[in-house]
């Protein structure tokens, strides 16, 4: 590997005209440039987000009016939604679709996708990933797993609808649930092949950070992100593998008649031979990766606000090895505390108290992560761009979704909110938004990176970021008091049961909220795509920001920079710093000094 | 209400577009030093009042949900380890709200103040040690008394004595419908298996063990105020979580293992119905179903049952199928004598096994 990148670097001396000829093929589709893998990543993600959120607004809509029958149910569902009636088992098929499709196309593969593969051979100063082949294989088995994922969804049985956590026995038996048919075995192939995909990814980011950094990029001088994402990978290494066992051996006990997870059922009239299996094993397996994919969803989000924070404030970010410190203490806490999501499953009560040790532990490497941030902003020059704004709105809903896990991680607590709508709204802020925002934040603020130059359009940016921000609080902050009235979340209808008629209210205006906010990404839809094409060009570096990827040219060339790679000086958050008579900036009349600029004379070392 | 809901949203989302209209059209005027979709002052200056007007309207949400919501919050509980919870729970949400005013509050706060100018110049404050461990050690102290406190509740209810005079009841799930088996006189549970069902023996009790045979099936779950119950859970077919919100308690019902959990029930139906809160909240949902009755009916459907008492209920709280939202059982809390009554008017395994034959 190290002979590699030297040979790599000679040959891009001479301005690179020796490119082989690319080919439609080779320079769109089976490209190894991890700039071009970033962009198929980031489409396929908002091409799956667009069908996620489009499924909560179905879902939605039954939810706030369970007695009105709706056209578009037959529309998009067929015969699911027949006179417009939503069928109940196709309600929790939306549900189901809806979260896998979120957490890991969209925010795992969406997010660390696109933005690890674009910004850590830009950020350390690399030609490309360690290896561009394993790469590439990694995004189109990506890909072949959303496909899958969606074809799931056309199946006669219906797709997979034992919720995204599918507990078996009911994602082990058909004659549980239509879904766990053809439906759940399309799940589970998709997921498999989406784990190895991730593991791929993950080695790959883990041997270019640790490898291919530029002269001068020591750890202590790599950006958050490029923190972020390194860790991320780390823990994705660690703990995808577990959700795999889990997956194979779930396979197993469906087709070939094991029982990992069964045990004594009586089901359609018959006595399953399954003995001595534990549902409780597989809530285990699954939450082993399960609670991680927390944070492997939002380590990148937070990676990215960092960065985007500090150059937009105009100041270091605040504490920079406390901020790696928390995220190495979040990453190793993130793998011990995953119990606490079966504080009732059954299992000892003993080790319910450790995960609700461990769990609350986690709070405090959050919280310096939040009052860092909002030190960060403290008598800064803020220049609220879109992707600020996102940053910012980040920093909020982490706050506001991370202080209800204090109740929910407090397993006393959890007894009577465990799987109520208080569960949903707090995970809702704490991981889906909040990943959310850090996602649109990246896009618009390394939208000219990734396409020549172009910048998207600011003021659509304001609207969209104003819109959603408030529609997702009006959306999410009320249900935790329907939650804390005791209203189960995966219940197609309340009404039912007359009991909760009276929260109806409530969710007429969570769901025309939500409709609001859904319509409201179309804005974001038309800048990207017309960004693309007619965004304005803007110059090499327009957020004046101190990392090396600002430091290539707009036309992307393989290998990234035309000369040699730059070498390093400086950690990446020299902005604001005064020279030694503290007159003027150290480079007159600019705020920021980029990582590749050495030393000045009349400049103070610090640490970095 | 509804729909005074959907106009404050509806006139917040217009405002929004209307301030988004005028940046718009600002910043398409030639003014500006650059037409670069990089934020200018403008940009700065707006932005920065939407700072400050949204933190506005996140205390001013805060303020309506737990203002006007709180009449949904599950009445006081209904069992003795449940006020425990209760003071817990308070405890909790009134040190988060603390937390979340200030840090909202600073952050929005800052974003609005340190807007950027022309000209500004930022601070370069990198590091401050002594900061970051105050900000440290806050938490990590405030959370030592909430884990500490957290962890005793805790083992209070999960660690249960058993009473001498502890009523054991088995919880039994199946899709979907719940069943409460009791111990009957001797208070032992006899053995069962989803292997024994069989025809009337519908929960699988063994029908050669002698402490099943007094044991009795049913389809409410009946307890004594004031006595403590040990219930054991056991599923048939999928994962179920037995789900009682007035009592408190929960727990998952797993097919190949039995849980349990336990609480004594210290409000009686009776009394419950009679309590404010139970009374506004029954007129509420009676006015609701009124209207959708006067609806239905012009429609030319059938009217809503009248739903005229509360009752507690244990409901599915774990996804186990297309029904589950439907399956409930309702629960009577009465005095020892009524349930003594009750008792003795069902059938025990051994008659149901006689008149099979």
């Amino acid at each position: 590997m190290s002979a590699h990148a030297p040979a790599l670097d000679q040959g891009h001396d001479d301005h690179g005209h020796h490119h082989h000829k690319q080919t439609f093929i080779s320079q769109y589709i089976f490209s190894t440039d991890h700039k071009m893998i970033s962009k198929q990543y980031l489409i396929t993600g908002l091409v799956m987000g667009f069908i996620g959120i489009a499924m909560s607004l179905l879902f939605r809509l039954q939810l706030a009016w369970p007695d009105t029958q709706f056209t578009i149910y037959e529309i998009f569902l067929g015969k699911w939604g027949e006179n417009g009636v939503m069928d109940p088992s196709i309600y929790l098929a939306l549900v189901t679709i809806h979260g896998t499709i979120m957490v890991f196309f969209v925010l795992t593969a969406g997010l660390s996708g696109t933005f690890s593969n674009l910004l850590i051979p830009l950020q350390i100063g690399a030609r490309d990933m360690a290896s561009g082949f394993l790469n590439m294989l990694s995004y189109w088995m990506f890909f072949i797993s959303a496909v899958i994922m969606v074809m799931s969804l056309f199946v006669e049985s219906g797709p997979a609808s034992a919720g995204w956590t599918i507990y078996p026995p009911l994602s082990a038996l058909p004659q549980g649930i239509s879904g766990s048919g053809t439906g759940m075995t399309l799940w589970l192939v998709s997921m498999a092949i989406f784990i190895a995909s991730s593991l791929l990814g993950s080695l790959n980011y883990i041997v270019t950070v640790i490898n291919l950094r530029t002269k001068g990029m020591s750890m202590t001088r790599l950006p958050l992100t490029i923190w972020a994402f390194f860790v991320t990978a780390i823990i994705g290494v660690v703990s995808f593998p577990v959700l795999l066992s889990a997956a194979l051996l779930l396979i197993m006990d469906r087709s070939f008649g094991t029982s990992f997870f069964l045990s004594d059922i009586y089901i359609g009239g018959e006595v399953l031979h399954n003995s001595g299996g534990s549902p409780v094993l597989f809530e285990h397996l699954f939450w082993f990766l399960g609670h991680p994919e927390v944070y492997i969803v939002l380590l990148p989000a937070l990676g990215i606000t960092s960065e985007i924070i500090a150059t937009n404030s105009r100041k270091p970010i605040f504490g920079y090895r406390a901020m790696v410190a928390s995220i190495l203490a979040i990453a190793f806490l993130s793998t011990i505390v995953w119990g606490h999501h079966m504080f009732i499953s059954g299992m000892n009560p003993f080790l319910g108290s450790v995960f609700t040790f461990t769990t609350l532990l986690i709070a405090i490497p959050s919280a310096v992560k939040a009052f860092n941030y909002i030190t960060t902003l403290w008598k800064g020059n803020l220049q609220f761009n879109p992707g600020m704004l996102f940053s910012i709105g980040l920093v909020s809903t982490f706050i506001t979704g991370g202080l209800t896990g204090i109740i929910l991680g407090d397993s006393t607590l959890d007894i009577n909110v465990h799987d109520t709508y208080f569960v949903v709204a707090h995970f809702h802020l704490v991981m889906g938004i909040s990943a959310l925002y850090g996602l649109f934040a990246g896009v618009y603020h390394w939208f000219p990176k990734m396409f020549q130059g172009r910048m998207m359009n600011k003021n659509l940016g304001y609207v969209h970021f104003w819109v959603t921000a408030i529609g997702s609080y009006a959306v999410f902050f009320p249900m935790h008091f329907i939650g804390m009235a005791g209203l189960p979340r995966r219940y197609y209808s309340n009404t039912a049961f007359p009991y909760f008629e009276d929260l109806a209210d409530v969710n007429v205006m969570i769901t025309v909220a939500a409709l609001i906010t859904g319509l409201v990404q179309l804005v974001f839809l038309y800048n990207f795509i017309s960004s693309i094409f007619y965004g304005k060009r803007g110059p090499k570096n327009p957020w004046r920001s101190n990392t090396l990827e600002w430091t290539t040219e707009h036309k992307h060339i393989h290998g990234n920079w035309e000369g040699a790679i730059p070498h390093v000086y400086r950690w990446p958050y020299d902005y604001s710093k005064l020279n030694e008579d503290e007159e003027d900036y150290v480079i007159a009349g600019q705020d920021f000094i980029p990582q590749n600029i050495p030393l000045q004379e009349n400049e103070e070392e610090m640490n970095h | 209400m509804t729909v005074f809901l959907v106009l404050i949203l509806i006139i917040l989302f217009v405002a929004s577009l209307w301030q988004m209209s005028k940046i718009y059209k600002m910043s398409q005027s030639k003014s500006t030093d650059d037409n670069l979709e990089v934020a200018n002052e403008k940009d700065n200056r707006i932005n920065a009042k939407l700072m400050l007007m949204f933190v506005i309207f996140l205390y001013f949400l805060s303020f309506y949900c737990f203002w006007y919501y709180s009449k949904f919050y599950l009445p006081e509980a209904s069992s003795e380890h449940g006020s425990k919870y209760d003071t817990l729970m308070f405890v909790s949400i009134a040190l988060i709200m603390f937390v979340q005013i200030i840090t909202q509050g600073l952050l929005h706060f800052f974003a609005y103040k340190y807007k950027g100018e022309k000209g500004k110049r930022a601070l370069f404050y990198a590091d401050n040690d002594r900061l970051e461990f105050i900000w440290t050690i806050i938490p990590v102290i405030v959370l030592a008394g909430l884990i500490i406190y957290g962890l005793f509740t805790w083992s209070d209810i999960m660690n249960f004595d058993e009473d001498e005079d502890a009523l054991v009841v088995e919880l039994y799930a199946q899709q979907f419908n719940w069943r409460a088996r009791y111990a009957g006189e001797d208070n032992i549970l006899g053995n069962a298996n989803v292997r024994f069902v069989e025809g009337a023996n519908t929960v699988g009790i063994d029908a050669s063990d002698d402490d099943g045979m007094d044991d009795v099936v049913t389809q409410e779950l009946h307890l004594p105020v004031g006595r403590q119950v040990i219930f054991k859970l056991r599923s048939q077919d999928v994962l179920h979580s037995a789900f009682m919100p007035h009592f408190r308690a929960q727990m998952n019902v797993v097919p190949g293992m039995i849980t349990q959990f336990s609480f004594t029930p210290t409000v009686t139906t009776e009394e419950i119905r009679e309590t404010d809160y139970m009374k506004d909240k029954m007129r509420r949902i009676q006015q609701i179903r009124k209207e959708k009755s006067k609806e239905l009916v012009a429609a030319g459907d059938v009217a809503l049952d009248d739903y005229e008492n509360f009752d507690y209920y244990l409901l599915c709280n774990k996804i186990c199928g297309a029904s589950h939202y439907n399956m409930q059982m309702k629960i009577i809390v009465e005095t020892e004598e009524e349930y003594k009554e009750w008792i003795k008017g069902q059938e025990t395994f051994k008659a149901t096994l006689a008149s099979q034959e």
